[in-house]
């Protein structure tokens, strides 16, 4: 196979990782609304059900927070459920499973069940869906004990990380994003894990620092080619994993460029980049010649007018404004 | 059907009960003497659904409680030691001092846990059935629940699934007439839970909860026509919890006479009744509650004389 044919869609790579999970191990199952004939509301397990059939694939009614309690006591018995969320926005609906159950068993049973379950939802805008179905809720889950949190940002992560993520022996939450489902990217071809604590230089730099995960990521690398030509030469940390964070390559990357902007499309406050900012104030404060700046969305519920959408979350422009500023200080 | 069980099961089933009784009795002192933190849900009055089910299942069926859960791990042959140690915070309770009361789960005894959510276990259990049968298991997810709890979505939801897709998962609701405070009048539209089952196509009954012969039958059943493939079922079972919700409830929701009248049906007396009715001697039946005194008292002492864990068991252990 050439590898133009192995440049594929985001969403393929999740495809791609699930037919091959559910292949490797009988215990991996899916659960979800529409995620049988219909493919799930993105296609993203489109040909599964036909290949797979009832007993793996289970569709499930609208009940978010019981079909994610229904996989927590399937993954205390043994299975690994893989859960789609349709949209990201709804997991409020099944958070008491996630937050009472999925993250605290393994401990306040002291280790006599492992909850090993993945959860894959996309959050993010795609452009008028309006504020119940555009958020990124990354800010939300960082904050619960007991889950891992990843959000990659490319097919080739999206596949690894998916596959370790089903692999691994505890709740893992996957955060995709409707905006890079039609992205595309080379895939190796055969079998391969990535880490799920890893952050990854997206491309490197000298200047000033952006770190990102999901969906800015893309966005990030595309202000990085916009101001080549004006001399700037900025460095893209793309974190993949949000739960945990990967210190040491962020510290590595604040200690090479002094200058830092946390980039992510969840709210301002409270979020992943209020996190990262303060893990390198509290370790690398010394390094830092400029303040620290967090580009993310506004602390509003989102428009679903696209007129008013860019107002709310973060657009190429604003990073382009804080390298500015930032280059400044 | 009642000579399906023998003299010597029922004494059993008698001093089971009368352990939990002693066990909780035994928490309510501890409370009292600054031994024991936080809050305890006790079941006085509810033994009998406990030990009728769990009496009629196999070893082997997955138990699933709530945060009302000490009859049901006694009824399942925990060791008493072990779950008063849990209760109070030693590394010889079953979690280590981790979970305590409401959130004690013993693997090797097929118990999968309390659960401090009310309703939080429903789901759980629908999803362990789940496991089971696609591991094509002739075992059965058993989940006990209050009558608070069917107005929880989790258990509409659940219900549902498992309809849908015949899972081998029997739904035991202890209606003991309060959800806290809150009566079954002013939270349950229908007046009674087994009814909500037949919205899910599914078999509902309610029973008397009292009398543990008639709750080790009737589950007895259930069971067997779930084992047999016939789906799950809801089984809802009368009862009054003689106790508070909690250790400080003062019970204002309710009159003492309504109280003094449910005594009257207090399972342990409808036991000892029984027994006496089969020609059991008061001497065999006070033996066999002195004994289950006597086991607990000894569980209570080990308990109290196991260590607690330090800081390292405090922050360790949160993934796999």
């Amino acid at each position: 196979m050439t590898d133009d044919e192995r440049t594929i869609y985001y969403s393929k790579a999740v495809n791609e990782a699930l037919d091959e999970e559910l292949a490797r191990d009988d215990s991996v199952i899916l659960m979800g609304e529409d995620i049988g004939c219909y493919g799930g509301a993105f296609g993203v397990t489109k040909g599964l059900y036909e290949k797979y059939g009832a007993e793996r694939i289970w569709e499930t009614p609208i009940s978010e927070n019981s079909f994610v309690g229904v996989a927590v006591g399937a993954a205390m018995m043994g299975l690994r459920p893989v859960v789609e969320i349709m949209f990201m926005d709804f997991l409020a609906l099944a958070l008491d499973q996630l937050l009472n159950s999925a993250g605290k068993l393994h401990y306040m049973y002291n280790g006599q069940v492992t909850v090993p379950m993945v959860l894959r939802t996309p959050g993010g805008a795609k452009g008028g869906y309006g504020p119940s179905h555009s958020q990124m809720l990354s800010n939300l889950l960082v904050g619960i004990p007991g889950i891992k949190v990843v959000a990659p940002s490319t097919p080739a992560q999206v596949k690894g990380i998916l596959k370790a993520a089903i692999r691994d022996p505890n709740p893992v939450v996957v955060i995709e994003n409707k905006r890079l489902y039609p992205q595309r990217g080379y895939v190796a071809a055969g079998d391969y894990v990535l880490p799920l604590d890893k952050a990854e230089v997206a491309a490197a730099g000298k200047d000033i620092t952006l770190i990102s995960y999901s969906s800015m990521t893309p966005v990030c690398l595309a202000v990085k080619e916009a101001l080549k030509p004006v001399g700037i030469d900025l460095e893209v940390l793309d974190l993949i994993s949000l739960q945990p964070l990967d210190k040491e390559s962020i510290f590595a990357s604040v200690r090479k460029t002094g200058r830092v902007i946390i980039v992510e499309e969840a709210c301002l406050t409270g979020g992943v980049a209020a996190e990262v900012s303060a893990l390198i104030s509290e370790h690398c404060l010394d390094a830092l010649e400029a303040p620290i700046i967090r580009v993310a969305a506004a602390d509003m519920p989102i428009p679903s007018a696209l007129a008013l959408e860019k107002f709310v979350l973060p657009q190429a422009e604003d990073i382009v404004a804080a390298v500015k500023r930032i280059q400044e200080y | 059907m009642n000579d399906l069980i023998s003299n010597s099961d029922l004494l059993r089933m008698y001093r089971q009960m009368v352990s939990i009784r002693a066990f909780e009795e035994s928490l309510s002192d501890m409370f009292g003497k600054g031994l024991l933190g936080g809050t305890s849900h006790f079941c006085i009055g509810q033994e009998s659904c406990a030990v009728g089910v769990i009496s009629a299942a196999r070893d082997d069926d997955w138990l699933i409680s709530n945060h009302r859960g000490h009859g049901h791990l006694l009824a399942r042959g925990l060791d008493i030691a072990r779950v008063m140690g849990e209760l109070m915070g030693k590394l010889s309770g079953y979690c280590g001092g981790r979970g305590g009361s409401q959130h004690l789960s013993a693997i090797d005894h097929c118990f999968l846990g309390t659960n401090g959510i009310t309703g939080g276990g429903i789901p759980i259990a629908t999803g362990a059935a789940l496991a089971l049968k696609y591991r094509k298991s002739s075992s059965i997810a058993i989940v006990f629940f209050g009558d608070g709890a069917s107005n929880q979505g989790t258990f509409h939801e659940s219900l549902n699934m498992a309809s849908l897709w015949k899972l081998p998962v029997l739904y035991v609701c202890e209606n003991n007439l309060y959800g806290m405070s809150n009566p079954v009048s002013k939270s349950c539209a229908s007046g009674n839970v087994a009814v909500r089952a037949s919205a899910y196509a599914m078999r509902g009954e309610t029973h008397d909860g009292f009398d543990v012969e008639h709750v080790h039958r009737v589950a007895g059943e259930a069971l067997a026509r779930i084992r047999a493939g016939e789906g799950p079922e809801l089984l809802e079972l009368m009862t009054y919890r003689q106790c508070g919700h909690s250790k400080n409830d003062a019970r204002v929701y309710r009159t003492r006479e309504e109280e003094a009248r449910m005594a009257e049906r207090d399972c342990l007396l409808l036991t000892a009744n029984s027994l006496r009715r089969r020609g059991l001697s008061q001497e065999d039946i006070d033996a066999a509650a002195e004994a289950a005194r006597q086991d607990v008292a000894a569980a209570a002492e080990a308990a109290m004389a196991a260590p607690t864990g330090g800081r390292r068991h405090a922050l360790d252990g949160l993934f796999a």
